[in-house]
């Protein structure tokens, strides 16, 4: 599904280098944690894939099911199935929630050649939805994210992944500012998307939300590298001894 | 004061070609506007509210020429909406375009068929609250309107009028000059919406003088012409007495130049008043809001909430000032201007005031200027949404707040709907 070789990445703006040869594969139907300190390039991982500017990738490649990610604008990324829950959900005030969704779920379906939705088509599955994420209609109608507490961000970026369908899901840092419900609901949403033709990458600091997504690979990553991979007991190891012992061994 | 001769040498250049009707209660007014602006003299450079706006186009004896403006097959607005119209064709009543002039709970009379005629109701308006406007700030181009304006309509109207009124200014004549000016009275507890719509000719200059008695309601939601040379003057002078709500909205897209002057007196207590304007422009396009608030009742409301988004070099100008005065207790005044600048080549100037001399009272104002939000932006990409999509989105977001100010929702909706229309139109 999404293969990542060698990936070398700078600031654009400035003289720093973050990603320092990144690899990764991740066949359909897995999910890999990405663990790490603070600073490890986790987030700038997730962004370089989903297009943001700001950075200039210096080498290597990243491919969803073969294209060429790293070509292609933001939009097209997630046409072709790519999907970033962003650690920070952007608040944009004067767009309605829904018809944030509406404008995304129709410009995606055009992308692929699909009939857009109609509306009243489009009301009926986000309010399903939406009810599994415990997202109430007044979130629907408020401006995206505008006034939204932490988990409330949260699950709206699920409801959005939940909406969009995408095969290549990555979820920055979800579980950061949930309490113990939310990140059983987002891990429930999660799970209810779980299926063959889908993949995930899931960023986290703690091996908590693993004990709801069960991941089939871990990968640690220091100093933008990944340093480690493993099986799911690579995150027990984690969480019982911290970063440190595994720093100094590639050290 | 007698003027510079420079200034009276301009004046008198300005008016030579211009005829003042004689006799009459309305010939009366019409002197006495004349004489107001003998001693004010067009405006210059260096007048304090023309600092940001070169009046030259305005002062000139002749309208300059401006192209007229294909729509294609572009319905106009406001054409789904159920009104009654009163067409203008270069300042010229248009009697086959217009509807009769006839409509339940509402008086009209054309400016042109008025000074013959002794209406009461209308001579405690025209020219009066244009006068009273006068004060602080001088604004020579009301009193020459009110001096030569050719037509309009006096509208009284007693209980809530059945439609909409709705004025279409046509622009047919490339070198048009027109001077439309209307009064508008609402009686006590009556309604009454006005629609106003159109360039009108080359160069537009219009006042609409508004006077609302107690429980009086008045909506107005004007678009200003597309037309990408036109230019427009304009001038609504409104006063309300108590518990009176008054609410103007107003939608630009293109015209060399656009000033439009809101003076608005706060007389009765609990009154509100709204004025607002979303303005989009790109290239050769000078747009200048310029309003004054008087508080003078108690408990009353006033809100400005004025966007501009700008492009290619397109020049905002946004001076708003809310005057509060003594024994105006419990104000609560609002005032936002902001702009949306969507290249580095684009201008905005904005100039808000406060002034008060209450001691309880609320009044806030903001003015900003700024870019496009690339971290949206970029939320909205990475959802799918593609890049130009995704810019109308945040543009029509900047824009919300104002848009909000139109009660109707049909309304409201058409507006938008122009709005995503030239937004698609113009690269950006
Ligand atoms: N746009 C940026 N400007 C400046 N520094 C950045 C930017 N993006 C990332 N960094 C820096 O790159 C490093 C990696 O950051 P990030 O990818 O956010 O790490 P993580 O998500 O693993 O905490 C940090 O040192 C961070 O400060
Ligand atoms: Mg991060």
């Amino acid at each position: 599904m999404l293969e990542i070789k060698n990936l070398h990445v700078k600031l654009q703006e400035e003289d720093k280098i973050i990603l320092r040869g990144v690899d990764l594969s991740i066949k359909a139907g897995e999910v890999h944690a990405i663990m790490g300190p603070n600073g490890s390039g986790k987030s700038t991982l997730s962004y370089v894939l989903a297009g943001r500017d700001g950075y200039e990738v210096t080498d290597g490649s990243a491919t969803l099911e073969g294209a060429e990610l790293l070509e292609m604008e933001p939009e097209e990324r997630a046409a072709a199935g790519l999907f970033l829950a962003f650690q920070y959900p952007v608040e944009i005030p004067g767009v309605g929630n829904m018809t944030f969704l509406r404008t995304a779920v129709n410009a995606q379906r055009k992308a692929r050649g699909e009939e857009e939705l109609s509306a009243g088509d489009f009301l009926k599955v986000v309010r399903a939805k939406a009810k599994t994420l415990k997202i109430d209609a007044d979130m629907l109608k408020r401006p995206v994210n505008v006034g939204f507490s932490g988990g409330e961000k949260k699950r709206n970026e699920i409801l959005q992944m939940a909406m969009l369908e995408p095969k290549m899901c990555i979820l920055d840092e979800t579980d950061s500012g949930l309490d113990v419900d939310a990140m059983k609901l987002v891990a429930e949403g999660v799970n209810a998307l779980r299926d063959a033709g889908r993949s995930f990458l899931v960023i986290t600091h703690y091996q908590r939300l693993l004990d709801h997504i069960k991941p089939d690979v871990v990968h640690i990553m220091a100093a933008g590298r990944i340093i480690r991979t493993g099986g799911p007991e690579l995150a027990l190891e984690v969480e019982h001894n911290g970063y440190a012992d595994l720093l100094a061994e590639v050290k | 004061m007698a003027l510079a001769q420079a200034k009276a040498d301009a004046l008198a250049a300005r008016i030579a070609g211009l005829s003042l009707p004689q006799g009459g209660w309305l010939g009366a007014a019409r002197a006495d506007a004349l004489a107001r602006l003998s001693t004010m003299g067009l405006p210059g450079k260096r007048d304090e509210y023309w600092r940001y706006t070169d009046p030259s186009s305005l002062n000139q004896p002749e309208a300059p020429h401006a192209a007229l403006f294909d729509a294609g097959d572009e319905a106009p607005i406001f054409d789904a909406i159920a009104r009654l119209k009163i067409v203008f064709t270069d300042g010229v009543f248009d009697a086959g375009a217009s509807d009769p002039l006839t409509l339940a709970g509402v008086e009209i009379i054309r400016l042109a068929d008025a000074g013959a005629t002794d209406i009461h109701w209308a001579r405690e308006i025209y020219g009066v609250l244009e006068a009273r406007g006068q004060t602080p700030v001088q604004r020579p181009f009301a009193a020459l309107n009110t001096a030569f304006a050719t037509d309009g309509v006096l509208v009284r109207v007693t209980g809530r009028a059945a439609l909409p009124i709705s004025l279409i200014y046509n622009h047919a004549s490339e070198s048009s000059d027109a001077m439309l000016h209307h009064c508008i009275k609402v009686e006590a507890g009556a309604e009454l919406t006005v629609l106003e719509n159109g360039p009108g000719a080359a160069r537009l200059t219009k006042v609409l003088e508004v006077d609302l008695a107690e429980g009086a309601t008045f909506h107005h939601i004007r678009a200003q012409g597309r037309d990408h040379q036109r230019r427009a003057c304009t001038h609504v002078f409104a006063r309300l007495a108590r518990n009176a709500l008054f609410k103007s909205f107003t939608l630009t897209a293109n015209g060399r130049l656009t000033r439009n002057d809101a003076v608005i007196e706060l007389l009765g207590d609990d009154a509100a008043a709204h004025v607002a304007g979303a303005a989009v422009g790109d290239g050769d396009f000078h747009h200048d809001d310029t309003v004054f608030i008087t508080h003078a009742g108690q408990r009353c409301e006033s809100r400005q909430v004025f966007k501009k988004v700008l492009m290619n070099g397109a020049v905002g100008v946004f001076q708003g000032k809310i005057l509060v005065k003594q024994g105006a207790q419990k104000t609560d005044g609002y005032q936002i201007s902001q702009s949306l600048l969507l290249d580095g080549d684009s201008q905005f100037l904005a100039k808000p005031e406060l002034e008060i001399y209450a001691d309880d009272v609320k009044c806030s104002h903001g003015s900003t200027s700024g870019a496009i939000d690339d971290v949206a932006l970029f939320y909205l990409q990475s959802r799918g949404v593609p890049k130009r999509a995704a810019q109308s989105l945040l543009v029509l977001a900047f824009l919300a707040e104002a848009i909000a100010e139109v009660a109707d929702e049909a309304i409201a909706e058409d507006i938008r709907s122009r709005l995503e229309g030239w937004l698609a139109r113009h690269e950006h």
